[in-house]
């Protein structure tokens, strides 16, 4: 059994080596803006889609509101450049505002929002969603208007452009992973993942369920609205409709469940699978209609065919081929053990 | 000042039914299926177009269309949940069924850009744009007809759901699907009928939209929100609610826009999240035995 579990260790850290040097590499052997333009989108969304995550994948609470955090912390961004005069390569300094931004809206709206659940929670993410959207577009004077907010001006071609801040999405990512694997090792992380079974007799136990949840949206709400403001230095503009996106918000939700809710794997493979796809699809259909039904198609396949996203449904698919073949095990215990450690060992290594 | 005030709130009543009888679809499905449709704005949109294409190829009247326009929007609803949502359940079923509807409404939204383009449309007739004067209120003919078709619907929803056999099967299986299933209720029946019922109001509040606004396929986006507020406001699963939320933040947005068209709209999700804050279950909702 030992023997098992330290091959799955070196396989996985092989794996992640792999992973690893592929993600690292990736700009200098595919060097054209084009292909680079693909990475930085996937890896932005890698970093939201794993940011929503931690706080909806492990508590249960569906967000549907990640937008308001990605928007406020690219506006934030832009609008500190615009008005401090900040130019050149300093505007990078302004990022941690866009993350402090994000988790400044999230402690109010979450102490409104978290005091209902399910359905209603998600509703009142949506409506808070249009209710910055607006803000966005009404405050012109601070917002810009529809006009929006561009970006400073950096100096550098298109394929060191591109290449930078592929890197930098990278970076985000990366963090943004370590700390969700964190996260879910952690007591923060059982006790958020008690309150998804149930959250009242999580409470019971004597888990802070109300800090426990504002502190996982926070978190969640500081990085998207970090890699928000990394969106907005890429495509050096925002303005409402973009920044503040009803499809943004779905699309995260749909990455997640591509690849797996509440894993740390399932939302990197959603998002690197889903954004390019995506991008791809707009930029070979260019009326964007096609792209959309597409889309939605892809949707309704994967929630009819692999209603638990793919690193759950892959994992039991590896334990069945595993297993098969085998003399059947006499004992019921010993039956069911197989199968549950397989469970547990694709959940840790997911 | 005072006079512009009443007509405000003429208005926000008048349209507030219309609204009414989306929502009504929407909250009937939430009781008896536990979940939220979010093709529900969209639907109506695809009802308004199904309303465009009678009257404006067919020459048919909108209210005569109407009779063309339910029974198709009933047809698509019983196919909707027949082939996707009945399948789903489990932990997940809140957000799978979000997903699906979503998904739903990403599917017909990109049909209807293709078939129509992103032009904006207006349904028109007669009495779309002529109004009557009645105690010194303007009130358009299409509102009046409207509102009344929409308290005659109401109604008949009512007596469906208060007044037959099969009401008493949606009453009983909204109330606790399992006892219900246990005392031969047949659940999914009732699940796909209402499902079809809750769409099938959407012809009729999707040709008052398009008559009353200009619309485009991507309308739906901001009708959903507005329905989901109202139906969160008026307690789930609750049609007094429905009803009751409906005119008052239409009234509401109808007022406000007198001084400040630009966040009438801002106040009506604010009102949403002040209620909520209050008032956890909405004005009519029951708390739920144990939420999960």
């Amino acid at each position: 059994m030992m023997g098992t579990v330290t091959r799955q260790r070196i396989a996985a850290a092989l794996a992640l080596a792999v992973l690893a040097g592929a993600a690292v590499t990736f700009p200098l052997v595919f060097s054209s803006p084009a292909t680079t333009n693909y990475g930085v989108y996937a890896l932005i969304f890698v970093t939201a889609v794993s940011a929503w995550n931690v706080f909806s994948g492990f508590s249960g609470y569906i967000s549907l509101g990640q937008a308001v955090f990605f928007g406020s912390g690219a506006y934030a961004v832009g609008i500190a450049a615009r008005d401090w005069h900040v130019s050149g390569v300093a505007v990078f300094g302004l990022l941690p505002l866009g993350a402090a931004v994000g988790a400044a809206i999230a402690v109010p709206f979450g102490l409104v929002a978290l005091r209902v659940r399910r359905h209603t929670f998600i509703v009142i993410t949506i409506a808070v969603f249009f209710i910055f959207q607006l803000m966005a577009y009404n405050l012109s004077s601070f917002t810009g208007g529809s006009v929006g907010v561009s970006a400073p001006f950096l100096p550098w071609t298109a394929t060191t452009f591109n290449e930078r801040f592929y890197y930098i999405a990278l970076a985000c990512a990366v963090v943004m992973i370590v700390i969700a694997a964190g996260v879910r090792r952690s007591r923060f992380g059982l006790q958020l993942r008690a309150i998804r079974d149930d959250e009242d007799r999580a409470r019971g136990l004597g888990v802070h369920a109300m800090r426990v949840k504002l502190a996982a949206f926070a978190l969640s709400a500081a990085v998207t609205g970090l890699v928000g403001g990394v969106w907005f230095l890429y495509l050096t503009q925002v303005q409402p409709p973009s920044g503040f996106d009803p499809l943004f918000d779905l699309s995260v939700v749909l990455m997640a469940f591509f690849g797996g809710v509440g894993t740390i794997s399932g939302p990197v493979l959603g998002a690197l699978i889903i954004e390019p796809a995506q991008l791809y699809l707009t930029a070979t259909y260019t009326n964007g209609y096609i792209s959309e039904i597409m889309l939605g198609a892809l949707f309704l396949a994967v929630v009819l065919f692999m209603p638990r996203g793919i690193i759950p449904t892959a994992g039991e698919w590896i334990t069945r081929l595993r297993t098969r073949g085998r003399p059947a095990v006499p004992a019921a215990a010993a039956a069911a053990a197989p199968q549950s450690a397989g469970k547990a060992a694709a959940g840790d290594t997911a | 000042m005072a006079r512009q005030v009443y007509q405000a709130v003429v208005d926000g009543i008048l349209v507030g039914g219309v609204y009414a009888l989306m929502a009504v679809g929407l909250t009937l499905i939430f009781g008896v299926l536990d979940i939220i449709n979010i093709a529900q704005g969209v639907l109506v949109i695809l009802g308004a177009y199904l309303s465009y294409v009678l009257s404006v190829r067919l020459h048919i009247d909108l209210f005569v269309g109407l009779a063309i326009t339910v029974p198709a929007m009933f047809v698509i609803g019983v196919v909707l949940q027949w082939a996707f949502i009945r399948r789903l359940r489990g932990r997940e079923r809140t957000a799978m069924t979000l997903l699906v509807t979503y998904a739903a409404a990403l599917i017909i939204e990109g049909s209807l850009y293709e078939a129509f383009g992103p032009d904006y449309k207006q349904l028109s007739a007669p009495y779309v744009t002529s109004s009557v004067h009645v105690l010194g209120f303007y009130l358009p003919y299409i509102y009046l007809y409207g509102f009344a078709l929409a308290v005659v619907i109401i109604a008949g929803i009512y007596a469906l759901l208060y007044r037959t056999r099969f009401g008493r099967s949606v009453r009983a299986t909204t109330q606790d699907e399992t006892a219900a299933r246990l005392i031969g209720i047949d659940t999914s029946r009732v699940a796909t009928l209402t499902f079809g019922i809750g769409v099938a109001v959407t012809a009729v509040g999707g040709m008052m939209f398009g008559a009353t606004n200009s619309f485009n396929p991507n309308s739906g986006y901001d009708l959903i929100s507005r329905l989901l507020a109202i139906i969160i406001l008026g307690g789930l699963g609750s049609i007094g609610g429905a009803l009751a939320a409906s005119v008052f933040m239409l009234t509401l947005e109808s007022v406000v826009d007198i001084w400040s068209p630009q966040w009438a709209i801002a106040v009506f999700y604010a009102a949403l999240v002040v209620v909520l804050v209050v008032r956890p279950t909405g004005f009519f909702g029951r708390a739920p035995a144990r939420a999960q």
